[in-house]
């Protein structure tokens, strides 16, 4: 539609100007310029909502990192430098911290990706009752985590009353013997007590990523290759697999991501005694215990700068969740 | 909207809506709402304490009586001691008046009154006859009042260690308890009574990791076992022979006759322990008696009180006490104070004795307790025991040497809280078998002198 300076601009009878072909692609930028605009323009609200509920918290961290600032100590407030940053990396806590988050997400990604592999392959087929035993398996993770964690640890691991070793002592029992061994799992083995509580709560998270992963499977192309005399094995190897790979690769990534995080199971469990202080917990304590706001803020943002140069790397090289669905 | 992976066909759909979803599931579990407590609410008071038992008591009066008397309805958080601890210095250090009144321990209150967090109490009390500051007993009181020599809170109630022990096994086992047991004695106790019974350990002693958990028996122990954290010239003094020797004896002590899961248990693990006879003995707080001896108790009447192990020292029991302070920052000082007088008055131990039954009265902080018929004859069994650990605890001279800081089972400085809790850390591990006593105290020196080198200049 025309607008009135349009109008204006035009020659008598309507005849174009020579630099016509110049005015009208600049034009047609400008309404082009609008139209995006008109576009974006609701979503600045949330846009700028988003920078400050996320970016700015983030801003204030670096800034206090700066600072030397306890709260127990309120005389020796003031500028520190790099000081905080210095006390991070001498740490011996925070080294050996990174160490087990490290630990803790491989282990308990991989098994449990590896076991909801298995699950959902068993849940892809047909048999009575799939409904319930799909709802069964997925109430692990509707368990709220810090009471996941402390039925873990008073229910099945405590070494006096827990169920573990009741069931040993109902196995043992069994066989007439009164002395069966009552291992203290928490202290023999801290970190797979740990990751173990964790398993059993991501298993179906992977379970249902995978699934779904399952179902959207081209029957026809899995008919065509029984009809060609594909072993169950040859199928699962050359075309589930495949088709999988990028359920895999979201529901590891997912994972990750949480599982880095992950406090609860830490701090109820063990206290983050026995080496399982993960880096979110030793930072906790940093800012709880020791109350030191200035190396606690230090500590976060070299996290998040290594989770970021980490992630980067690892989306680039293993991930083809972006990449081939762009370039087929 | 574009989807997050802007596919093709079906594919890229499932993969879009299942992350979707997922992401959307997981936000809303991940948010843990805070509870927010009331404001701006003059009749109305913010209180954070510790979910001990005798606080829980008093939560379930608090509305009948308190409220009902003065018409000032009480908010209640109620937190484990180790986050209450977390929690209140955030809320003290910025002053942000969320909490009226907190549960604060000695360890706190000279430390936060030094930082003008907290509003000085001694005033308003010796102005109140009906709650007879004078009635408080004098290490309580010295404990709870800072340097500037003013009061700065008012005990709930007040406590020491002692060892407890059940009677019946102990002369199942044939063994007598000394008047006033020395920790070798105790050992060879324990080593007897060790399976004694099926399924008996001989002893509860903390392994749990934190400062207020494993580190304050074990201090106790270290006083007279001849060690300290810091000699007077603020120099750290954990890999000294005596503190080794002390630590060796602990930790030995627990693996070889102490409890199930000994690096994950704390009071909590002992008490339990204790209630259900999987321990004959257990040293720890004399607030744990009160527990053990309540009617739905099953060893109650069972339970024997001698005073805490000695070596080189005369006593070696702690003295801690939880008591109220009132926010400097807090809009309702008066209602506050009304509160602090009900809760750490006289009438209030009568009332629980009423109500709840004589064994549950915070006690340990008031002489007149202790000269009432009816709570001597129903607590008769540690009520003695309470009030003499009580009153042999010498927070300013625990040890055999001078000492930079007060303190019996802790170092009243504000590090203290990081730096026992990353030592016990590490004694936690001896304790579990990770490593030995001497590598967990090497690493726990350099810590400590760290925190001395700090306090030197």
């Amino acid at each position: 539609m025309p607008t009135a300076t349009e109008a204006t601009r035009r020659g008598p009878g309507g005849r174009q100007s020579v630099a016509a072909p110049a005015r009208q692609a600049a034009r047609a930028r400008r309404a082009q310029r609008a139209r995006d605009w008109a576009r974006r323009a609701p979503l600045l609200p949330a846009l700028v909502f988003l920078v400050i509920v996320t970016q700015l918290p983030f801003v204030a961290t670096v800034v206090i990192s700066f600072i030397h600032w306890n709260a127990l100590a309120p005389t020796t407030r003031g500028f520190a430098a790099f000081d905080n940053y210095v006390a991070v990396f001498a740490d011996s806590a925070m080294r050996s911290s990174v160490v087990t988050t490290v630990l803790l997400t491989v282990t308990v990604v991989l098994v449990s990706l590896l076991l909801g592999l298995g699950l959902a392959l068993l849940l892809d087929r047909g048999f009575r009752g799939r409904g319930i035993v799909r709802t069964l398996l997925i109430t692990p993770f509707l368990v709220v985590p810090v009471a996941s964690a402390l039925l873990w640890k008073h229910a099945l691991y405590n070494a006096s009353y827990g169920l573990l070793n009741g069931a040993l002592t109902w196995i043992w029992g069994l066989f007439g013997s009164h002395d069966p061994p009552q291992p203290d799992w928490m202290t023999n083995s801290p970190l797979a007590a740990v990751e173990v509580s964790l398993i059993w709560q991501w298993t179906p998270f992977m379970m249902l990523i995978l699934l779904a992963g399952l179902q959207s499977r081209a029957a026809d192309a899995i008919e065509a290759a029984r009809m060609d005399g594909a072993s169950a094995f040859d199928i699962f190897r050359y075309l589930t697999l495949p088709h999988l790979r990028r359920y895999l690769e979201l529901a590891a990534l997912l994972g990750t991501i949480y599982v880095v995080q992950n406090f609860d199971a830490v701090f109820t469990l063990t206290s983050g005694g026995l080496g399982t202080a993960n880096l979110p917990y030793t930072i906790y304590q940093t800012f709880y215990q020791a109350h030191d706001y200035g190396r606690a803020s230090a500590q976060g943002v070299v996290v998040v700068l290594c989770s970021l140069v980490v992630a980067t790397f690892a989306l680039r090289t293993v991930s083809s969740l972006l990449r081939e669905e762009v370039t087929r | 909207m574009n989807a997050p992976f802007p596919g093709r066909g079906r594919t890229g759909r499932a993969i879009a809506l299942t992350s979707a979803a997922l992401v959307i599931s997981l936000s809303a579990t991940a948010c843990a709402g805070a509870g927010q407590v009331g404001k701006g609410d003059a009749q109305a008071i913010n209180v954070l304490m510790v979910n001990n038992p005798q606080m829980v008591d008093l939560q379930k009066l608090t509305a009948k009586y308190f409220t009902k008397e003065t018409g000032i309805k009480v908010n209640f958080t109620v937190l484990p001691e180790d986050d209450l601890r977390d929690k209140m210095s955030q809320d003290f250090s910025s002053q942000a008046g969320q909490y009226d009144v907190a549960s604060l321990s000695n360890y706190e209150t000279p430390i936060y009154a030094r930082n003008g967090w907290l509003a000085p109490l001694g005033e308003r009390a010796d102005k109140d006859p009906e709650f007879d500051q004078s009635d408080i007993l004098a290490p309580v009181r010295t404990s709870l009042t800072a340097a500037d020599d003013k009061v700065y809170a008012e005990p709930f109630y007040g406590e020491s260690s002692f060892l407890m022990y059940r009677k019946d096994l102990l002369k199942a086992a044939g063994l007598t308890m000394p008047a006033h047991p020395t920790w070798q004695q105790v050992a060879d106790m324990a080593a007897k009574l060790d399976g004694s019974q099926k399924g008996l350990k001989g002893i509860c002693l903390r392994g749990q990791v934190g400062w207020g958990q494993l580190m304050a028996p074990l201090t106790t122990v270290v006083n007279t076992f001849g060690g300290t954290w810091f000699d007077k010239d603020w120099k750290a003094k954990l890999d000294s022979p005596e503190f080794t020797k002390a630590t060796q004896f602990y930790v030995d002590l627990v693996r070889k006759h102490g409890e199930a899961g000994a690096p994950q248990a704390g009071y909590a693990e002992c008490l339990n322990d204790m209630q259900q006879g999987k321990v004959a003995m257990w040293y720890d707080a004399t607030a744990g008696a009160g527990s053990l001896e309540s009617a739905d108790s099953k060893v109650a009447g069972k339970v024997g009180y001698a005073p805490a192990p000695v070596v080189k020292t005369d006593s070696s029991g702690w003295l801690y006490t939880w008591a109220w302070g009132v926010e400097k920052a807090s809009q309702h000082q008066d209602a506050a104070w009304k509160f602090i007088r009900w809760a750490s008055g006289a009438k209030y131990e009568q009332l629980v004795g009423r109500e709840l039954g004589w064994s549950r009265v915070p006690g340990g902080k008031r002489a007149s307790l202790y000269r009432n018929p009816q709570y001597l004859k129903e607590s008769g069994a540690f009520a003695r025991a309470t009030q003499q650990a009580i009153s042999s605890a010498r927070p300013n001279d625990p040890g055999v040497q001078p000492r930079p800081a007060p303190g019996i089972q802790f170092v009243d400085i504000p590090e203290f809280a990081d730096l026992g809790t990353k030592v016990s850390n590490e004694i936690s591990s001896a304790i579990a078998g990770k490593e030995s006593v001497t590598d967990a105290l090497k690493k726990s020196q350099q810590l400590a002198q760290e925190v001395a080198d700090a306090h030197r200049h």
